[in-house]
């Protein structure tokens, strides 16, 4: 199975010695997808037919070419969250707005990966236009937490996170808005990271608010996540958005000659709003371990404040929300998705439609749409904008003295199911440490740091601007000496 | 209505012109092919187009200097920085229910701001201010099966979506419909000129209106398409508010709808019906930077514009300055004219001959120049057929007319329907006969009197059609008389 290796790159060299065959490697993960899948639900679809199809391809490539390989992603299977367009197959958002809407085009970092070797086995759950932190309202239905069936994966990107839990899949593709990686990184115990806003194209990523959201990767373990991040990242002439190639160069360093220092040393800061009251004592005890564990690895932190992130929440929901309620404002069924009676106006026939939407989803639009109006414009978005350049230098002041910032992924651990679903606010208030760092457009790691009665917690690493890659350092230097790498439920 | 009675009614008028950039290649945010006309519906989209779920706008970086142009010819001042917004409604024609637009309001800049126009009037100059230039994508077109009401199905073709659009938006500086008009022309002519647009293609250039009457209640009127359609609509509107005041009802703040087969307004919705938009910055497009350097480098390549041209062909050409002005206007008129002067080293005769026949045949045919069938040669041989004495100037006009039906040279027609003058002496002598055999009365006057030959003349004229060369008819009829 393929979770006996450590990495897709000893996968990759077991293809290139001739150990074993792509097609070997797509069979066991389909022999695994129909074994666990009835137990978690990662998948909304799953594309067998076509994965042993390009698996064949691959083996034949690799065979002409005398077992060379350019391929980054050579032969490995990966999931990809549902509000991903995948030419030609079923891009739902897991909602029943998009039940039946197949894009004629591929996304962006689909078409990278496919590039580097890549072979997309299905699509996974989520929540409802990737609006939620428990993946309970998606259209398809809940999916289970790989670690406690009866508790939720986290959100949105659910699907992602307990396929690669529950080893189906070594390697999938997330999308993260205000946590939505990095919760269910955090709540299935993986490895996921929200890039610097600007890294990764959204070209083809179903928008839900296009400021704060990035497409992103996750693994089991931080080799993989790397490996993944290498493959999406890079300027897009498709999104505005992305940063120029000459600024890719200028600023995504891959190594950093201060870090850690010539002693072996270096700083972190821990934000007190984020380690103190509110958060779960089980939470705080496995980070203050993992921060112990830091130490010892040559770190010295300070705790320091960032007043702003108190009113953090409220600032991510009303700029999520009022984007929100443009960007879904297409999905009226006239030229795609869910089509109702045609009766009445035009309004009439869009109203109709729009009772495709999930309540979720309602709320967000509805709440969005009053939060743009007339007359309270200024009142909260502007006030919201105000606020994201206050948490923006906040955070920018500490990340110039410190090499990161150390925190919990969530306050809590994994809800159990149907617990949060009806208590909107309780499910906005988990995302206290995560949506900070999509205000801020800044890069933050979740990476396992322990278990609390079997669940899963997470470790967030958050960087300043474009130091993915000495997040990952850390990361991997934390994850050796932790020994979390790989580690599965029984399921 | 004269000046004097429109001024007594407290005339305010503002306008809001859209223009379609047709000389761009590609959409305002996507790569399809922005020529859209006469291709079958739904052909020229791509997913950015449609709003498919997923896809991203990104500027088209030519309709930015395009706009530029504008706001320099207009002398607005360009933003250095300049946002996008998004206009939220909800309508089929929108492929993503919301507009990608620009926004002066909420933090918004649009490309430019401030500005004028001068317009010359024979009696009076009027300045009218411009208050801001904006980039905008068109909406898609939708069509019924007769109308709106009846049809089972409505057609929406996207092609149209995403063509960029510069509204140009004016303060309430007109004081009657002719200056709106005049306004829309002069507007027209800059921007042909500059070579962003031509707006001959049919709903390349959009008007809103703004008027209010005695310092009440604004109401906007859609739907009007020309410069022509101006001036009727806000004729309309002015009468149809003068009657609501002089009987004392009231005039109510409204979107109203220009009917121009009907010529008149009808009520789109009123004011509790307007919408709320939710602008708010889009956040799929960095704000665009325009460097001063990228202002001067438009500017410096700038093509002369119709001001400029008007006192290049007063100095050139040595026209007055009302020639000038009624050819430049229309710059097809203007290029026209300069291709003929060019191998026609006769500009004011050239002048004459546009804005009076060539004009007056246009204007009844309800065409352009560029579609009309004359060409600039063609128009010269005419010139030189009369200046040989081939043809009269008389014949001339009507072959010109002929021209411009049929699209055939002028010589072709004149011998077609036998116009060429008749200086053959023997040919002349006969007509002449003929007219003293059936006039003898008349004959006997102009023995007596001088003066009455030129009716003798004129009856030789009107039984040759006109193609007796009337100096050597004259010569021949005064030997007639004196044989007498």
């Amino acid at each position: 199975m393929i979770r006996h290796y450590h990495t897709i790159r000893d996968l990759i060299a077991e293809y290139k010695s001739g150990n074993k065959t792509v097609e070997d490697t797509i069979i066991e993960t389909f022999d695994r997808i129909d074994k666990v899948e009835n137990k978690v639900n990662a998948f909304i679809l799953t594309l067998k037919n076509e994965a042993i199809q390009r698996a064949k391809e691959l083996d034949k490539t690799l065979k002409k070419s005398g077992r060379k390989t350019k391929g980054k992603l050579f032969g490995i299977p990966i999931a990809i969250k549902d509000n991903i367009c995948f030419k030609n197959y079923p891009t739902t958002c897991a909602s029943k707005m998009l039940e039946n809407y197949i894009p004629p085009y591929n996304a962006t970092v689909i078409k990278k990966l496919l590039d580097e070797g890549a072979i997309i086995v299905g699509k996974t759950n989520m929540d409802e236009f990737a609006m939620g932190t428990t993946c309970e309202s998606s259209y398809f239905g809940v999916t289970h937490n790989p670690w406690a069936l009866d508790r939720v994966p986290g959100g949105s990107s659910g699907g992602s996170g307990a396929a690669l839990a529950s080893g189906e899949v070594p390697l999938a593709l997330g999308s993260d808005t205000g946590g939505s990686i990095r919760c269910p990184a955090s709540f299935s115990g993986v490895v996921g990271l929200k890039a610097t806003y600007g890294l990764v194209s959204r070209y083809g990523l179903i928008a839900y608010a296009c400021s704060l959201e990035q497409i992103g990767p996750m693994a089991t373990n931080v080799s993989d996540c790397k490996d993944i991040f290498d493959v999406i990242v890079g300027n897009d002439p498709m999104d505005s958005t992305t940063i120029s190639k000459e600024e890719m160069e200028q600023y995504l360093k891959k190594s950093f000659k201060d870090f850690p220092n010539s002693k072996g040393k270096f700083t972190f800061g821990i934000p007190k709003e984020l380690l103190g009251e509110g958060i779960d004592p089980e939470v705080k005890k496995s980070v203050w371990d993992a921060i112990k564990l830091l130490e010892d690895l040559g770190g010295s932190y300070e705790e320091i404040s960032i007043p702003s992130i108190d009113y953090s929440i409220a600032c991510y929901y009303i700029i999520a929300m009022a984007e929100a309620s443009s960007n879904l404002a297409r999905f009226d069924g006239i030229r795609y998705g869910f089509r109702s009676e045609d009766k009445g106006n035009w309004n009439e026939v869009f109203a109709n439609n729009r009772l495709a939407f999930g309540k979720e989803v309602r709320r967000r639009i509805m709440l969005g749409t009053y939060a743009l109006s007339a007359g309270y414009y200024d009142m909260y978005y502007l006030k919201a904008l105000k606020l994201r350049t206050l948490l923006i230098q906040e955070f920018e002041k500490h990340l110039k003295k410190f090499s990161f910032l150390i925190c919990p992924t969530m306050p809590i651990l994994p809800f159990k199911l149907g617990e949060a679903v009806n208590d909107p606010l309780t499910m906005y208030l988990a995302d206290i440490c995560t949506v900070p760092i999509n205000i801020t457009g800044l890069p933050a790691l979740s990476i396992p740091c322990g278990f609390s009665q079997g669940l899963p917690i997470g470790l967030q690493i958050i960087g300043n601007y474009y130091e993915e890659y000495k997040i990952f350092q850390i990361a991997d230097l934390y994850e050796k000496n932790a020994h979390t790498k790989n580690t599965f439920p029984k399921i | 209505m004269s000046r004097q009675e429109l001024e007594q009614l407290g005339i305010k008028i503002g306008l809001e012109i859209h223009i379609q950039l047709t000389k761009l290649k590609t959409k305002l945010f996507c790569g399809c092919n922005a020529d859209y006309r006469d291709m079958p519906p739904n052909t020229y989209v791509c997913p950015v187009c449609l709003g498919l779920p997923g896809s991203l706008p990104s500027v088209n970086k030519k309709a930015v200097e395009f706009a530029i142009m504008l706001g320099l010819a207009l002398n607005s001042k360009i933003s250095n920085k300049t946002l996008f917004y998004r206009k939220n409604y909800f309508y089929p024609d929108m492929p993503k229910n919301f507009q990608i637009s620009q926004y002066n309001k909420a933090g918004g800049v649009p490309i430019a701001l401030g500005g004028q126009m001068i317009l010359k009037f024979k009696e009076y100059d009027k300045r009218i201010n411009i208050t801001r230039l904006q980039l905008e994508e068109d909406p898609g077109r939708i069509s019924y099966d007769g109308t709106i009401l009846s049809s089972p199905i409505a057609y929406i073709d996207y092609n149209r979506a995403g063509i960029t659009l510069i509204e140009v938006v004016t303060e309430p500086d007109f004081e009657t419909p002719e200056e709106a008009r005049i306004f829309l022309q002069k507007l027209r002519s800059i921007v042909e000129h500059l070579g962003i647009a031509d707006l001959s293609l049919e709903g390349s250039m959009r008007c809103d209106a703004n008027i209010s009457l005695y310092g009440k209640n604004r109401v906007e009127i859609k739907n009007i398409s020309s410069y022509k359609d101006v001036q009727a609509a806000l004729n309309a509107e002015i009468i149809r508010q003068k009657n609501i005041y002089k009987h004392g009802g009231e005039i109510k703040q409204e979107t109203r709808h220009w009917d121009s087969d009907k010529k008149r307004t009808f009520t789109l919705r009123t004011k509790e019906e307007e919408q709320d938009y939710r602008y708010f910055p889009e956040p799929d497009l960095l704000p665009i930077e325009i460097s001063s350097e990228m202002i001067t480098s438009i500017e410096e390549n700038m093509p002369e514009l119709p001001d400029d041209r008007i006192n290049r062909f007063i100095k050139e050409y040595k026209l007055p300055r009302y020639d000038a002005e009624v050819l430049v206007i229309t710059k097809s008129l203007a290029d026209f004219y300069e291709d003929v002067v060019k191998k026609y080293q006769k500009p004011k005769e050239v002048s004459n001959w546009i804005m009076s026949d060539l004009m007056r045949h246009l204007n009844t045919l309800n065409i352009e120049i560029n579609d009309s069938k004359i060409c600039a040669d063609d128009f010269i041989e005419l010139l030189n057929l009369i200046d040989k004495g081939t043809i009269s100037g008389k014949l001339a006009k009507r072959i010109l007319q002929l021209m411009m039906e049929s699209g055939k040279k002028p010589m072709e027609i004149a011998k077609e329907k036998g116009l060429l003058r008749i200086n053959d002496l023997k040919k002349i002598q006969e007509f002449i006969n003929k007219v003293f055999n059936t006039q003898p009365k008349a004959v006997s006057d102009a023995k007596k009197d001088p003066k009455a030959i030129h009716f003798l003349v004129g009856q030789v004229m009107k039984l040759s059609n006109g193609r007796c060369d009337p100096q050597i008819t004259n010569k021949l009829i005064k030997e007639a008389l004196n044989k007498i």
